[in-house]
């Protein structure tokens, strides 16, 4: 079990949030190309070591957070509020 | 006399001794020390190709390049011992009753090799055909299980649609009534799927691939990959460099960190999968049982222990340590399916990597940089694709064309939109 340190609710179980995945700038849907918007879509850096990525507290305060966490100890960095969620198919 | 394994290069046997029973038995009489299955070889400068990650798909590829089109000059790397990775963690679970035609083509031709491997290969790798039951809770996975079952009988795949009473018969230790939280609603019978031994797997291949002049490096790092105008040059490690224009990805979990070495991106995210192990009871349950709305699979090995596995942790991770809540949840759902196991102790549990796709496909072939191919992205499924990934990728790279059965599984199909959904069929609960 890893805590997430909430920027709202404090520390809770990792269980109660759905990870969103890496913190990835959204293409303008507008101009992107398909091969841009599939690289989106599909492409991740999938880092072992410290990454940035959007969580979502779906059983508390259902608002994002952006975290720094290192994927091979799964230890917390920093934890910040997070207004729109970066990667697509975000809310379930 | 040779005392705790080591023994003087005179005493040493010739190679490869040949397994059988009189084998045993004279080397029973004899005390006749049996020959390491495989050697220990320098590092050579150069190879024709490398192959990194010790694993059921690597050595398939290995051995495959070398029995079937005479590639002998190859190096299988792994940063730990054979088998250390997803090969050795998986719960060995044999079967091809999949969803999509694509799916159900390759995974059968897999089990076609796994059932004449022991000979091939000349190692007891141990496969009992015991029956797959897939459980339905619900009126959409029933749905979902007859696609599944007229999918495979197209492609002549043994796999149909049973209700509870037929369960009952075959597995008289579940509960199908309908007093349960999810009753079961019926299964996805499936005949040949089973149960085999992962770790002989991975030795009989790395045996075979070595007796044919494969060299087999553990404890080999690779650091770098060189590239020069899009093209493999050669591949650092921690015990030197080597030069070669063929590299095979085969790493699973760590596919992404190899393929960052070459420049060329993966649609893929890493996540850790639990699994654990009952003390040995005696015989009580055959076919293997999986239930997609629990989120639990199981079996009972030749040795009597139960072996559960699970869906993938809901985060993307590398640690493979194994959490309290997992086995909380677990032991939850295997009581829901056999009440009668509550006084059953469990002996350990583990964590494997599982290098998951955005379609529960995996990606195999060429990639934008010439001489660099994958094979990767087999998630929660690829220990039972490795015989039949090895043949494909060893044809691969010998003539230079993808074959027919992975063609659907290239790296280009994610920028042309061409995803070939598993996700119904691949694992449960995803």
């Amino acid at each position: 079990m890893i805590l997430l340190p909430c920027s709202w609710c404090g520390p809770r179980d990792a269980g109660e949030f759905h990870q969103v995945g890496e913190a990835a700038a959204r293409p303008d849907p507008g101009t992107a190309t398909p091969q841009e918007w599939r690289a989106y879509l599909y492409l991740r850096a999938n880092v072992c070591g410290w990454t940035t990525e959007t969580w979502y507290h779906r059983m508390g305060c259902r608002r994002y957070i952006r975290v720094e966490r290192h994927t091979e100890t799964n230890e917390i960095r920093s934890v910040t509020p997070a207004d729109q969620p970066t990667v697509a198919g975000a809310a379930q | 006399m040779a005392t705790n394994g080591h023994r003087s290069p005179a005493q040493r046997v010739a190679y490869p001794a040949r397994y059988s029973a009189f084998g045993l038995l004279r080397r029973g009489l004899t005390h006749e020390e049996w020959p390491p299955a495989w050697r220990a070889h320098p590092l050579k400068g150069s190879y024709d190709v490398v192959i990194i990650g010790g694993g059921v798909h690597g050595l398939a590829a290995a051995y495959y390049l070398a029995a079937n089109h005479g590639i002998t000059d190859v190096a299988v790397l792994d940063k730990g011992y054979m088998g250390s990775g997803g090969s050795g963690r998986n719960t060995a679970i044999l079967r091809s009753n999949y969803l999509t035609p694509e799916g159900v083509r390759f995974y059968d031709r897999s089990i076609e090799l796994y059932r004449t491997l022991a000979a091939d290969l000349d190692y007891n790798v141990m496969f009992s055909r015991r029956g797959h039951l897939t459980l339905a809770h619900n009126d959409s996975s029933l749905r979902t299980m007859r696609w599944r079952a007229e999918v495979n009988k197209a492609e002549g795949v043994d796999s149909d649609v049973i209700g509870p009473a037929e369960i009952k018969r075959l597995a008289p230790f579940l509960d199908v009534s309908d007093q349960t939280r999810y009753p079961v609603l019926g299964a996805l019978w499936h005949p040949p799927g089973g149960i085999i031994r992962h770790d002989a797997v991975v030795w009989g291949y790395a045996r075979g691939a070595d007796a044919l002049g494969v060299h087999i490096h553990q404890n080999t790092e690779v650091t770098g990959i060189d590239t020069a105008h899009s093209q493999v040059r050669g591949v650092r490690t921690t015990r030197g460099d080597i030069a070669t224009p063929v590299v095979l990805n085969a790493t699973a979990g760590w596919a992404t960190l190899i393929a960052d070495m070459a420049g060329v991106a993966l649609p893929i995210t890493t996540s850790p999968l639990q699994a654990a192990v009952t003390e040995p009871v005696k015989p009580f349950l055959s076919p293997v049982i999986v239930s997609g709305t629990l989120h639990v699979y199981i079996s009972q090995t030749d040795r009597g222990e139960l072996v559960f596995g699970a869906s993938v942790d809901p985060f993307t991770s590398y640690s493979m340590r194994g959490s309290l809540e997992f086995i909380e949840g677990l032991a939850g759902h295997v009581l829901e399916l056999m009440p009668a196991l509550s006084k059953v102790r469990l002996l350990r549990q583990w964590a494997g990597l599982c290098d998951m796709t955005p379609d529960f496909s995996p990606v195999m072939g060429p990639t934008p940089v010439e001489g660099f191919l994958v094979d990767v992205g087999w998630g929660t499924y690829g220990f039972k694709a490795g015989p039949v990934s090895g043949e494909a990728m060893a044809e691969c790279i010998a003539s230079g064309r993808t074959p027919e059965i992975i063609a659907a599984f290239g790296l280009d199909r994610f920028g042309a939109g061409l995803l070939v959904g598993e996700k119904g069929a691949a694992a449960v609960g995803h």
